[in-house]
């Protein structure tokens, strides 16, 4: 029987990988309508991104909503470190998150049209996820301190550290992967040929900077935490099928066919590298104030809530299925017939 | 120079709050006049109120957008701005938390659904069945939010040892004492709100442009949706206040400025204070706080004596709470009249001074509400969680608490104005008159476009 605080941690982090895909293609798909503009591209994808995006943008923000909900909700003591510390980045994230929110509302009546407001979508589709992944190179320590109980974000450390730099590039490079690929496999639905070509070429494109950016990443984890390093090296098998599913996209995507198995690689290429990454933290939350152990809610609340979600996929497993089955897998509305 | 980082804390939350409450009751009341409207619409076969649904959902989709930014504002400044708080309560009141998120969760997926597919369904029940775990999830988002509310005002479901909450019963901290009056007053006044603004729309397109049979239908069928929740308001409000009296002595004794425990306390109705803390020019209703507390005129109410001075509540709670009261009787009162003059069956419910006052009580239930969270949101002071963590303790101690407190107002003063910008251009440029001609007119085109192809003709 698993522990109630391990149960917790895994669903959060399998919560955390599922905003991780469908915010990157949100996110990266802010940025290519933004440079399809510049290009004199845009004809060809923003009908393919609003007739996905717009059914589920609020989806995919609820998933960012559940994760930290969820992480203050077993581990308390959560709130009071990364709060403190994350006080002006959550804030700027905040803010970025809601110009993002707005531009769906408002993107419907005519301000599709305005340049600036298709450069704020694409520059916070960037600026989202360098300012969230800062929060992952928080929990490798050294960046927060504590005196007297009052927690402070050291900033300078941050802005030099060449491990910020590596994980923030990761994110930028990997969200714009993930999202070309997956509009590529929307598009290939859609039979939208151009479109197809367009969103393969960026695929293609982003996949060296990405596995590039992510060899850094543990190079300079290897010198910031050797523990996690450690850890990850353990399980250099995980890493080792991440890199093998890597390689089938690669080939797939060259090839130019199967693009839904190709999606289907990536997702399980990023599965591997991001649970390998996950278990080689163990046992901290945040190195080396929070352990998953010492920082979990009471056990009460820790059991009531994972009974909660279960109940609660129980309910958005068939509601996500309907989604998709309505805006996904529905030929006729991927090709704009409905 | 020290910062207060108390003091601008509890601004850059208000003023989060005060904000995203329009769109959080916008976002509670919206979806049920929506069901309501489209299934009066099916029903009746009547296309106006069909197109009535589709465009309060149009306008709707607006204000969901500003209310899920600024509600994931709210969820995230939570732990940033009072992370003590969090840290602590957390134990106890994330049960609430975490099925709030599955509410949202849960309405978002459906509210997607119910948009992008109008004209999808051959049996137009099935596109309205969508409506029901919209409004249901709306409902349960602001049961469970307002019962962590209810948490912080009646803390239950744990001991407290050595300044730590432990042997912690979830469920029981959920259905705290505070929670089913709370619930019952937020969803009965949020749906009044959605009412009044809805009536208040159609009233002022009457006023504007004449009586359509549009406008017309718009306007009785909110009528009679805001004197249903007007009505249960008040009787929320009633609720309320008993429980007050019973649990939250100091809270209601604050509001009325009952300064001594007594029997047969009057009701304190408008006035001011002086220096010395008397009432001047107040109106004194004999015995009627006892009988509004415990439903008996002799009955003893707590004052104000009765707690040291660091854990009374600011005197200026009354003004919130005569004004909020005020304006639930105003929307009652407005309601009635027009539905007596509707019985009168000469067209008198149209006249322009009927018209005006409907207007003006789409804003004022939204003041209504603010007031409401004011009042119960200041008469908490000084507590955080009352009787258990003191606001002080529970607050940032970082000084760029200041800058994001301009940084966030500036943000809200531009979602307000794009949303109020596009909201008018997106039913100006585009009256229901219009919409319903194209519609009839598109009807018209697919029946013909059929038959020639029925007479074997190519469609051109």
């Amino acid at each position: 029987m698993m522990s109630y605080e391990i149960v917790g941690i895994s669903v959060l982090w399998i919560f955390l990988y599922g905003y991780l895909i469908v915010a990157s293609i949100d996110f990266g798909a802010g940025f290519f309508a933004f440079y399809a503009r510049l290009t004199g591209n845009d004809h060809l994808i923003n009908r393919l991104i609003s007739r996905y995006l717009s059914p589920v943008w609020e989806i995919t923000n609820v998933f960012f909503v559940f994760f930290f909900v969820g992480l203050i909700g077993f581990f308390p003591d959560a709130a009071h470190y990364y709060g403190s510390a994350l006080l002006v980045p959550g804030s700027i994230a905040i803010i970025l998150l809601a110009i993002r929110g707005s531009f769906y509302a408002f993107e419907n009546y005519g301000s599709k049209k305005n340049i600036v407001f298709l450069f704020l979508y694409g520059a916070t589709g960037l600026l989202i996820p360098a300012s969230l992944s800062v929060a992952l190179v928080l929990s490798e320590g050294g960046f927060i301190t504590e005196n007297n109980g009052i927690v402070t974000l050291d900033y300078l450390a941050l802005f030099t550290s060449p491990l910020a730099w590596s994980i923030v590039g990761l994110a930028l490079t990997s969200v714009l992967f993930i999202s070309a690929s997956f509009l590529a496999f929307y598009a290939s639905r859609a039979d939208d040929k151009p479109a197809l070509e367009l969103m393969r070429g960026y695929a293609l494109f982003w996949s060296t900077p990405t596995i590039i950016a992510a060899f850094t990443s543990v190079l300079y984890l290897s010198q910031h935490n050797e523990r996690h390093f450690q850890n990850m090296m353990d399980l250099w098998w995980l890493l080792g099928l991440s890199v093998v599913f890597f390689l089938i996209v690669l080939w797939l995507l060259f090839k130019g066919r199967a693009y839904g198995w190709a999606f289907i690689g990536l997702m399980l290429q990023f599965l591997c590298a991001f649970f390998a990454y996950g278990i080689g933290h163990y046992p901290y939350i945040l190195d080396p104030y929070i352990t998953i152990q010492g920082g979990a809610t009471q056990e009460a609340m820790g059991i009531a809530l994972v009974v909660v979600f279960v109940a609660g996929l129980l309910l958005l497993i068939p509601s996500l299925a309907l989604v998709f089955r309505l805006f996904l897998f529905d030929a006729d509305y991927v090709k704009g017939k409905k | 120079m020290m910062v207060d980082t108390v003091l601008w804390s509890r601004l850059v939350t208000g003023l989060t709050l005060s904000f995203h409450v329009i769109f959080a009751t916008i976002g509670v009341a919206i979806p049920l006049m929506v069901s309501i409207a489209e299934f009066v619409g099916i029903r009746k076969k009547d296309n106006h109120y069909t197109l009535m649904a589709k465009r309060w959902t149009r306008g709707f989709v607006i204000s969901v957008a500003v209310g899920v930014v600024t509600g994931t504002a709210i969820a995230l400044q939570l732990a940033l701005v009072w992370p003590n708080f969090m840290q602590m309560a957390g134990n106890v009141i994330a049960l609430p938390l975490f099925m709030e998120v599955f509410a949202f969760f849960f309405e978002a997926i459906f509210l997607g659904i119910y948009l992008y597919t109008w004209d999808r369904f051959r049996n137009p029940y099935l596109h309205w069945l969508l409506t029901v775990p919209v409004v249901l999830g709306a409902a349960m988002s602001a049961f469970f939010i307002t019962s962590v509310n209810g948490f912080m005002n009646q803390p239950a479901g744990f001991l407290y040892e050595a300044g730590q909450f432990t042997a912690v019963h979830p469920l029981q901290a959920m259905f705290n004492e505070a929670t089913p009056s709370k619930v019952f007053h937020v969803l009965a006044s949020a749906y009044m709100t959605g009412a009044a603004l809805l009536a208040a729309v159609a009233a002022f397109s009457i006023l504007r442009k004449g009586a359509t049979d549009y406008a017309k239908k718009g306007l009785k069928l909110m009528m009679g949706v805001l004197l249903l929740f007007s009505f249960l308001t008040a009787l929320a409000g009633d609720v309320s206040a008993k429980y007050l009296a019973e649990h939250q002595p100091e809270k209601l004794a604050a509001a009325e400025w009952h300064f001594k425990t007594e029997q047969g306390a009057d009701l304190i109705f408008l006035g001011w204070l002086n220096a010395e803390r008397e009432i001047m020019g107040a109106l004194h209703i004999p015995n009627a706080l006892s009988f509004l507390a415990f439903s008996d005129f002799n009955a003893e109410v707590t004052g104000l004596d009765e707690f040291p001075l660091d854990e009374q509540p600011p005197l200026l709670v009354h003004y919130l709470f005569d004004a909020m009261v005020g304006v639930g009787f105003t929307l009652l009162a407005v309601s009635a009249v027009f539905l007596l003059l509707r019985l009168r069956k000469k067209s008198g419910e149209l006249n322009r001074w009927m018209l005006r006052v409907i207007v003006f009580g789409g804003p004022l239930a939204f003041l209504g509400v603010e007031l409401g969270w004011f009042y119960a949101e200041i008469g908490r002071q000084p507590w955080m969680i009352r009787g258990y963590m003191r606001v002080e303790e529970a607050a940032t101690t970082s000084p760029s608490i200041v800058a994001l407190f301009f940084v966030f107002l500036t943000l809200y003063i531009l979602l307000g104005t794009m949303c109020a910008v596009v909201l008018r251009r997106l039913f100006r440029d585009n009256p229901a008159e219009v919409e319903l001609e194209k519609a009839a007119h598109a009807k018209q085109q697919a029946l013909q476009d059929e038959q020639a192809k029925k007479a074997g003709d190519p469609v051109s």
